[in-house]
């Protein structure tokens, strides 16, 4: 740790409560200790926090939905503060869907709560006799069975147990039936409409019978030096509150709908094109969505934004009346784009059922988008299906959704994991090739870009540590407002360096753990920096918080090396490099393969790992104070 | 809190904190900048304001609406509770005040709440106590820092003669907008 040591701790630091609960689920012990100053200092918090329990105490190979994997909740320093978007915690372990690093991040009231409580990190191990619920109600930390809650739906189980607790503001992160039978795109859900979504962490809850975990507690939260914090902190809220963030409060997420269909990049049934008419007549856009049906705008703890969108479809609706589902662009995609489908309120009931029943949405449009393409050309059809599933579908839609989820019928016995699963599936029952129709990188559903025209950003997607996910480094911006030209394949070193500093700085974000889109609110990474000093007395430097971002981006790089990542798994689907879009702007266009792995060398380069291999050099490794991985990055053959 | 432009006939009007719940997004700021700037450590349980969240849609917080002959006043066994006259707010005497919550119990609006720690009553009383450190430079005097921070300016400070002529300027807005679309052309 020869580099971080420069960075003084002091005695006492803030912020960070520094309990860690270490849970024994099989036979119910719970223990108590105390992170380290230098260990909050060095690893940050969530991202980074998780980063090294995994590397050093998930056993390499382990099977995810096994009692030996390790599932972590954590939070960095920030929750309860009114630093804006600061109440997010993540979970953490080795993922069931793509069988390395699994992380995914929520909002809502749970790290607030968290905090207040007094926890801020859980160490789950083991499984419990029989479904079981986790409270942590200030020092009172204890193990409750829940028969009666088998099968109940995410809402269900968080309405029960605030009336339980008498307390409406009990935060409860649950799964669903989806989490119980370990689907491996499982989520876990709070505050309803908030969800930790991706790499199936709620299979890995259902895997060790837990249902829940509640929080809540009546800490106060004190910070390092509170007058040049809330100075600081009014600062950031009124520009979160400004142009910063316009797109995320006015139409939401969904404003890039028509943004990306004019470069061609929003996919359409199931990346078969990158524009649609439904967008261009005006359809299917953020205005539409929003002028035709969002109601309300709703917030998280302590976010100034106010992202959460939520649509109601109207007590008249035939198949869906008085229904409420909260709306971004991902799930526009998913189900809506992906699918092929236009209609919003079919749209909304996918997602409210993901939402509740406890799958991620994402993976589950695109799921049903392969489903669709499947169908579209008879490799799969209604005598399997038991109705017809072609791309624009809607009751159908909803009905295949319902049983993906619940794994029943053809859809769930096959779609019910997700697509790599699927494909496998399939093509066991001999129809060949079929996992070309599954949208995922590393096993995890695509996000809403297209890749047929976004060179960066197709690497930028495909190194992503979880899979398939525009969040860990948001390169899609380098194609998207032409800091490189998206068509081309030059400057390999300079596109790799661009996406290694924007992965790094998003890994500190992610450690924080805030929002991505307040990214923007702060003046640069020295404010970011300032911040964390200001919270928790720890004098980082905007160098220090970028060295620790590469840090825990290569640990976590590490592990799926250790569980079996090969060059080969930093790829986009074949399809990007087969078939090319029929109209629009990246009309015609295919990636090409020799071009893009002269990219991917590049980011390698950038990374300092072997730019053919992709495996960290020793020399990064013992640059960026990674020692103890020096020797371990044998491959233990987890990866299936 | 004297500076009130506004006289209701024949006495003082009391402005108090109203919340437009069609602006406000339940994001609990207002609660923890409230503990923040009386206790200098951020806890929503010992807030003067309070976030209501009714699923899916309502969101909304709610503090003392600075009723005339109060209620929690009356109800205090230990006559803990004093209104203030010219500003309307209520006064806890932390001396007398012996934690017996019937305050609280007595608010049709339920804003009383009692200190985690210390067990007396709280109540919004504009940030009057705020500490010292926390008064914006720029204002030089204490103001409700649940306004300043409310990232939606959901929050304000009205009285009742306000409120009622902005309803009354809205409704006519819809009633006969019109005319005044006329006027414009």
């Amino acid at each position: 740790m020869s580099k971080t040591k420069e960075i003084s701790v002091p005695d006492k630091i803030s912020g960070f409560s520094q309990v860690r609960l270490d849970v024994d689920l099989t036979n119910g012990k719970i223990s108590k200790t105390s992170l380290s100053n230098e260990f909050c200092r060095d690893w940050i918090g969530g991202y980074g926090f998780a980063s090294k329990i995994l590397w050093d105490e998930c056993p390499a190979g382990v099977d995810p939905l096994s009692p030996e994997n390790v599932f972590v909740y954590t939070h960095g320093p920030f929750p309860a503060t009114i630093l804006p978007t600061s109440s997010k915690y993540g979970v953490f372990a080795k993922s069931p869907l793509t069988e390395m690093f699994g992380m995914s991040i929520s909002s809502g009231s749970v790290g607030a709560q968290a905090r207040r409580a007094g926890v801020n990190m859980i160490v789950f191990k083991g499984k419990a006799p029989e479904l079981s619920y986790m409270v942590v109600d200030d020092d009172d930390y204890y193990i409750v069975p829940c028969p009666e809650l088998v099968g109940k739906g995410c809402w269900d189980t968080e309405e029960i147990l605030r009336e339980e607790f008498q307390d409406q503001r009990l935060a409860v992160m649950a799964i669903g039936s989806a989490g119980e039978r370990m689907s491996k795109m499982a989520c876990i859900t709070n505050d309803r409409n908030r969800q930790a979504g991706r790499t199936g962490m709620g299979a890995v809850m259902g895997s060790k019978n837990l249902k829940a975990v509640c929080f809540r507690g009546t800490k106060g939260v004190k910070v390092a030096r509170p007058v040049e914090f809330y100075k600081l902190a009014k600062k950031l809220i009124k520009v979160a509150n400004g142009p910063a963030t316009a797109k995320y409060r006015d139409l939401g997420t969904p404003a890039g709908i028509t943004s990306y269909n004019k470069l061609g990049m929003f996919p359409i049934n199931n990346h078969r094109e990158g524009t649609w008419e439904k967008i261009d007549d005006g359809t299917f856009t953020g205005d539409t969505l929003n002028a035709d049906w969002v109601v309300k705008k709703v917030a998280c703890s302590q976010c100034s934004i106010a992202c959460d969108h939520i649509a109601h479809v109207p007590k008249t609706h035939p198949d869906w009346p008085n229904l409420y589902a909260s709306i971004d662009v991902e799930i526009c995609y998913s189900f809506g784009s992906c699918t092929g489908c236009y209609d919003w309120p079919t749209i909304f009931k996918c997602v409210q059922m993901c939402d509740d029943l406890g799958i991620d949405a994402i993976s589950g449009g695109v799921t049903a988008a392969m489903a669709c393409e499947l169908y579209d050309l008879g490799l799969i059809t209604k005598k399997d299906l038991g109705y017809e599933l072609p791309f624009g579908s809607t009751v159908n839609l909803v009905k295949f959704t319902e049983e993906m989820i619940l794994g029943k019928g053809f859809a769930g016995e096959i779609f019910g994991d997700g697509t790599k699963q699927a494909g496998l599936r399939l093509e066991e029952k001999g129809i060949k090739n079929a996992s070309y129709y599954g949208m995922n990188i590393k096993g995890l559903e695509m996000p809403a870009f297209d890749l047929h025209g976004m060179t960066s950003f197709a690497v930028g997607e495909s190194v992503s540590i979880r899979g398939a996910c525009h969040l860990r480094n948001g390169s899609y911006g380098l194609d998207a407002k032409g800091n490189f030209d998206r068509f081309a394949y030059d400057k390999p070193l300079e596109r790799g360096k661009a996406i290694k500093e924007l992965e790094d700085i998003y890994a500190i974000i992610d450690s924080y753990i805030v929002c991505k889109f307040t990214r923007g609110i702060y003046e640069n990474d020295a404010e970011m920096a300032k911040v964390f000093e200001l919270v928790t007395g720890i004098p980082v430097t905007e160098k220090f918080i970028q060295t620790r971002g590469d840090a825990i981006v290569t640990l976590s790089k590490c592990f799926n090396i250790r569980e079996g990542w090969t060059r080969d798994d930093d790829h986009p689907p074949e399809r990007f490099f087969k078939e090319s879009h029929t109209k629009g702007p990246a009309k015609g266009v295919t990636l090409k393969e020799d071009g893009y792995q002269t990219l991917l060398g590049g980011y390698y380069e950038a990374r300092g790992w072997d730019p053919k291999t992709g495996i960290p050099t020793d020399v990064t490794l013992k640059a960026l104070g990674l020692d103890f991985v020096i020797g371990k990055l044998k491959p233990a053959g987890g990866k299936k | 809190m004297s500076k009130s432009k506004t006289k209701k006939r024949g006495g003082v009007v009391h402005q108090f904190i109203i919340v437009d719940p069609n602006l406000c997004t339940g994001c609990e700021t207002c609660e923890s900048v409230c503990s923040f700037v009386h206790d200098g450590e951020f806890n929503p349980i010992n807030t003067r304001i309070h976030r209501v969240r009714i699923e899916p849609i309502l969101n909304v917080a709610l503090a003392c609406q600075k009723c005339d002959d109060a209620p929690c006043v009356r109800a205090c066994p230990e006559k803990a509770l004093e209104q203030n006259k010219e500003t309307g707010s209520i006064i806890v005497d932390d001396d007398k005040c012996n934690g017996c919550a019937f305050c609280i119990r007595a608010c049709d609006f339920g804003v009383l709440s009692l200190h985690i720690q210390s067990q007396k009553a709280l109540i919004c009383d504009l940030c009057e106590t705020m500490k010292e450190e926390y008064i914006d430079p720029e204002r030089g005097e204490r103001y409700p820092a649940c306004i300043d921070v409310c990232p939606k300016e959901a929050i304000s400070l009205k009285d009742v003669e306000q409120i009622g002529e902005e309803k009354r300027i809205d409704a006519v807005k819809r009633l006969f907008g019109d005319i005044l679309k006329e006027t414009e052309a």
